[in-house]
């Protein structure tokens, strides 16, 4: 609420297309209110290029309020740029000062091609969900919603792990690509529930090896807990660790309700 | 603008109120479970409503081929909803039960929302929360391990469940995971970044869609036994609103275009509590939660010129003017109210903040009074939120709000089964206008949503589907399709041709801007007029002047959002239309000249007790009104008090 | 696009230790236990190494001790060659493991996909990010240090079972006992992340402990390189020096330890 503004210069990563080659290209960009948003800033650049008949830069971004987990943008090296426990969507131009110079890059990962500029593909964290993120409870089927009680540090605890918007950004931190934060943290949502503990051990091997399929593993750096926007711990990886162990190591026929 | 006298069929069944769903379920036809999988029902979009209606209809056995323009299902907005979902379980003994839902529903509704439709919507509310629960959606919960509930937006029992300031995304994912089950079992085909942008009628049904791949371009046709669109609301007709960048009225709009009645357009619900815009680069503006209203006290200056920083204003200085002009319901009171109240104060330059474009919400007494612990145990997230975009700390200045477009009542028109009036062709969620009459309740939407994906369509398309037994989907090859293709494709050449001077965003802020001071919280004939001559305006400019760069054949957001202004303009003269013939005040319409001595809505039972379902003859500014006359057996109309 | 379907049927069963290992977690659990292995040997290694300090003696008792353990229940050296079999068996899975994850973390982030702008790494500290190198360093210095005081190949006069003699010769040369104090830097690197991220591998975690396994770590690293550092320091300082250069085995000898 200053009215001050700022000039810019961006360094971009353009990319025609998924087989294209790409680069960098370079915008000096004045009148930068430091009350606007980073993707408001990338608007501003988007009208002066669409004026000057250059395509404008592609970019993911939807509810723009750190909720939807479109935007995905690596900002000088980091992912969702340098404010802790903020998307790109959130995170706001005070935080630059007159003459910075800002690089841009989508998400790199080889499970996330890029489809255009900054915009990559993120399909196979839907291919994680599809092999067993859910609890099988057909509309229908559902007994009184009371009739678990659910302790509050567990029923929080899986709320915690629950908030995971699915942007991606522990995979671009990560310096091997490994998704474990994701995964971790879709399992420990439903893991930690007494609603799914039947599929629980089913759940952890589907899921792990679908990761495992696209992503590259931990190796418990804990860049993925500092990008993420949602600030979600790597206690999760060990819990999935754990329960991965457990699956592949036990008789789970024999272990009936055992944890 | 034609009236069409025939009488729409609503379809609601006959019987007492609350025995009609139970009848209904009773009299509809069913279809056998073996037959199920010869219907193939294509589901356009994949939030709260359409995701849970894709899994559902998947369960039960149904060929389910699924559409979303984001990037996978989980993007839709419903996301972002924060506050929570209502249900009439009565976990907090106070007094609630269905009637009473249905009953504050239908009242907060401002009499304007089927009787039938909004009864059942209380029925299913609780099996919602049964459902939701069981798929591991993390709602709070108390110490003793049961469900917490809390009071919301107007409501005076207790009946909300919610997930921290996540509601929504909890209630999305939870669909989402469903229908990633079914995906996963092979019964739910899904389309990501495909959108869908025509709807093909043959022979007066819905008989499938043509979709544009956001990625390649490539138009394709799809066909089914139904069509069920789920595509949310339309309230970036005004730019600025609180919905997602992407959200549009396209599908529901090209839908209108072969047929399909549009209703109660102007039905727009203005949320109380946003963040002002900052400036004019301000992209969309950021809700936060109602329920920041349940302990945060709302107040202006009482002196217009006051320039002192909030802390320093005496309580003497202070205008708190909801608790002074509704002192039952206080800063409680209905979003619409609410927002009215607000626009009342800024309007008459008491406006707070260096816009003077908001009005402060101050937590400063609920702090004194509970502690900063409990404060931060009930909001941290919305506090952090509004910290991260206004830099400042409510903790120790209040908070700046003003109202924002939120969401919207109308939507096409739908009758008892949720089937438009093209057979065929169904809708839920946001995108229909069925439940909430004039003004939606807080914490109502995600109710709706999925009471119709799961608990409502389910059972209703049977009936429809069984009378098609046999009968193969209408092949691709159809001439419909190819029409509709055709369509696409020229549309999309058109506005890559125009190469203009303007980009699209300018034409979206410019319509934004007349629809938001002309046909925003307050209304009027001459404001609506002017719209009325000045929208068709602008859409010609844009088609003479737009400037859409790149091509077709891959990734193109500009011409994506040139696509939905495009329709936002033919949308907006509806809408005002609608506006300007609704010559009363209720809910989220309020025009200037149907207002009572103290500035309250009036609202005309005696006229405008119907819904206006407008049918599309080719030229926006000559639309057909049909109505659908209200009955209401078992509210009486009252006027609305929250004094 | 995407047309998001069921991924593809999974490949054949295979018994379970197999499909275990095959997958990353499994591969950073079987990292994790040879790790412990592999720890566990380097502190009876460094702790037994500190008879140094007392006598030639006692060390090579010590030596000889290692031998017949234990006593009479199995014959000699069996023990120790089972030892050294699981220690060479654990070493050869840690590396494997290292290995082909490696590769997988190589095939994750291709040399294509691979940021074009300086990355700004948050947490991830020196010791995480050289695991491979330092992991390499003291692969090779094992091999070194096996040829040099176990097989007498390094050069140094070797006496077996004279382990005190064999050892003074050895660090007396500099360039040796520079070798010596970088490898076990390099150990003592590794074993700070390997330590800590043993307990995320093995999936033990729990706020109450997460702050102790941070230190827990620094500690046995701290511990392993200051303990083991310190015997090629104090030959080239003269602290230790050969001793009894002659006398039979076995025979009693001047007690040399420190001298100050």
């Amino acid at each position: 609420m200053t009215g001050k503004t700022l000039t810019l210069r961006l360094k971009v990563w353009r990319q025609d297309g998924p087989r294209a080659a790409g680069r960098f290209e370079e915008y000096d960009l004045p009148g930068i209110s430091v009350d606007m948003s980073f993707l408001e800033m990338l608007d501003v650049l988007n009208e002066r290029l669409n004026a000057d008949g250059h395509e404008p830069v592609a970019f993911e971004h939807d509810c723009r309020e750190g909720i939807c987990g479109s935007c995905s943008l690596m900002i000088n090296g980091m992912a969702h740029g340098p404010q802790k426990g903020t998307a790109t969507c959130q995170l706001h131009m005070r935080h630059y000062r007159d003459g910075d110079e800002i690089v841009i890059e989508p998400w790199r990962s080889s499970a996330f091609p890029i489809i255009k500029d900054l915009v990559v593909d993120r399909a196979p964290f839907d291919a994680i969900i599809q092999a067993g993120g859910y609890i099988s409870a057909p509309a229908g089927s559902a007994p009184d919603a009371n009739s678990v009680p659910i302790p509050k540090e567990a029923s929080d605890s899986a709320m915690d792990a629950a908030q995971c918007i699915g942007c991606g950004a522990c995979v671009a931190a990560c310096p091997n690509g490994a998704a474990n934060l994701f995964t971790s943290a879709k399992l420990a949502h439903l893991n930690l529930l007494p609603q799914g503990q039947a599929e629980r051990y089913s759940r952890t091997v589907a899921m792990v090896d679908t990761m495992e399929d696209h992503f590259g593993s931990c190796t418990n750096h804990g860049e993925c807990e500092a990008a993420c926007p949602k600030e979600i711990s790597i206690d999760f990886i060990a819990l999935m660790n754990r329960d991965y162990v457990k699956a592949q190591l036990f008789n789970r026929r024999l272990a009936g309700q055992r944890r | 603008m034609a009236l069409d006298t025939t009488a729409l069929d609503s379809k609601v069944p006959v019987g007492p109120l609350a025995d009609k769903w139970t009848n209904h379920k009773f009299d509809v036809k069913l279809v056998n479970p073996a037959n199920k999988r010869r219907f193939t029902v294509l589901v356009v979009g994949t939030g709260l409503a359409g995701a849970s209606a894709a899994a559902t209809l998947a369960e039960l056995g149904y060929k389910v081929v699924c559409f979303s323009f984001h990037d996978s299902p989980r993007r839709a907005h419903s996301i972002a909803a924060q506050g929570g979902i209502n249900a009439a379980k009565n976990y907090r003994n106070d007094g609630d039960s269905v009637h009473r839902l249905f009953y504050d529903t239908i009242k907060g509704g401002d009499y304007r929302a089927r009787e039938a439709n909004v009864h059942r919507l209380a029925e299913v509310s609780a099996d919602i929360i049964d459902q939701c629960t069981a798929q591991g959606v993390p709602f709070a919960r108390e110490y003793g391990g049961l469900l917490d509930n809390r009071s919301f937006g107007g409501a005076q029992v207790s009946r909300t469940f919610y997930a921290r300031g996540q509601t929504g995304q909890q209630l999305l994912l939870g669909a989402y995971q469903a229908l990633a089950r079914q995906i996963h079992l092979g019964n739910v085909e899904m389309h990501t970044r495909t959108e869908m942008l025509d709807l093909v009628v043959k022979d007066g049904r819905a008989t499938g869609i043509v979709t544009r791949d956001l990625v390649n371009g490539e138009v394709r046709s799809w066909s089914g036994h139904a069509v069920v669109v789920a595509t949310g609301g339309y309230g970036n007709v005004f730019y600025l609103s609180t919905n997602a960048m992407q959200s549009n009225v396209t599908a529901i709009w090209r839908a209108h275009r072969r047929g399909a009645l549009m209703a109660n357009p102007c039905y727009t619900q203005i949320h109380p509590t946003c963040i002002p815009a900052s400036d004019d680069f301000q992209s969309k503006l950021t809700l936060m939660s109602e329920s920041l209203r349940n302990d945060g006290r709302i107040w202006v200056p009482k002196n217009a010129d006051d320039a002192r920083s909030p802390d320093q204003i005496p309580e003497d200085d202070r205008d708190y003017y909801l608790e002074r002009r509704y002192p039952a319901f206080g800063n409680l009171v209905p979003r619409d109210v609410a927002s009215r109240a607000s626009k009342k104060e800024v309007d008459a330059g008491r406006g707070v903040g260096p816009l003077k474009n908001g009005v402060y919400l101050d937590f400063a007494d609920a702090i004194g009074r509970l502690g900063r612990d409990v404060i931060e145990e009930r909001y941290s997230n919305l506090i952090e939120m509004y910290d991260r975009i206004t830099g400042e700390d409510p903790y120790q200045v209040p908070m700046r709000i003003y109202p924002a477009v939120h969401y919207t009542m109308g939507g096409l028109w739908v009758d008892y089964n949720l089937m438009s009036n093209v057979p065929g062709l169904y809708v839920l969620g946001e995108a229909n206008f069925s439940d909430h009459g004039a003004n939606r309740l807080g914490a109502s939407a995600l109710m709706q949503g999925l009471a119709d994906g799961y608990f409502v369509l389910p059972y209703t398309i049977g009936d429809y589907l069984a009378g098609l037994l046999g009968q193969p989907v209408v092949p691709t090859s159809d001439a419909a399709f190819a029409e509709a293709e055709t369509n696409v494709a020229d549309m999309t050449r058109r506005m890559l041709s125009v190469k203009g001077t303007r980009s699209v965003d300018y034409f979206h802020k410019e319509l934004g801007k007349l629809m938001w001071d002309n046909c925003g919280m307050a209304r009027s004939t001459e404001s609506l007029e002017k719209n009325l001559s000045e929208i068709p305006a602008l859409a010609e400019e844009f088609w003479n002047d737009v400037r859409v760069l790149g091509n077709d054949e891959s990734l193109n957001q500009s011409l994506e959002r040139a696509g939905r202004v495009a329709d936002y303009f033919e949308f907006a003269t509806l809408l005002c239309h609608d506006a300007l013939v609704r010559e009363e005040s209720c809910g989220g319409h309020f025009r200037v000249e149907h207002a009572q001595e103290d500035g309250e809505a009036r609202r005309d039972d005696e006229n405008f007790a119907h819904v206006a379902a407008w049918e599309w003859t080719g030229a926006p500014s000559a639309p057909t009104l049909h109505k659908e006359e209200l009955v209401f057996e078992s509210v009486h109309l009252a006027t609305r008090s929250y004094k | 696009m995407a047309t998001a379907t069921a991924p593809a049927k999974r490949k054949r069963e295979l018994p379970w230790p197999i499909t275990f290992y095959r997958s990353a977690v499994g591969k950073k659990w079987v990292m994790a236990i040879s790790g412990v292995v592999g720890l566990g040997f380097v502190v009876v290694h460094m702790i037994g190494n500190l008879k140094l300090y007392l006598s030639r003696e006692e060390i090579n008792l010590y030596g000889e001790a290692l031998r017949e353990f234990p006593k009479h229940l199995l014959p000699r050296t069996v023990f120790l060659w089972i030892t050294r079999v699981v220690l060479v068996l654990a070493l050869a899975v840690h590396v494997h493991a290292a290995a082909s994850l490696t590769r997988m973390n190589a095939r994750a982030r291709p040399r294509n996909q691979q940021y074009q702008s300086p990355r700004d790494y948050q947490v991830a500290n020196y010791a995480s990010r050289t695991m491979r190198w330092t992991g390499i360093i003291v692969l090779l210095f094992i091999g070194f240090h096996l040829l040099d005081l176990t097989w007498g190949g390094g050069g140094a006069d070797f006496e077996r079972g004279d382990a005190y003699n064999n050892l003074v010769r050895s660090f007396d040369r500099p360039l040796v006992a520079a070798v010596y104090v970088v490898a076990n830097l390099a150990l003592g690197v590794h074993l700070f992340h390997g330590v800590w991220s043993m307990f995320q591998s093995l999936g033990v975690n729990n706020p109450r402990i997460n702050k102790a396994r941070k230190r827990f770590a620094q500690s046995v690293a701290a511990i392993i390189v200051i303990g083991n550092i310190s015997f090629p320091i104090a030959v080239q300082a003269g602290w230790v020096d050969e001793a009894c250069v002659g006398t039979e085995h076995g025979e009693p000898c001047e007690p040399s330890g420190l001298k100050f």
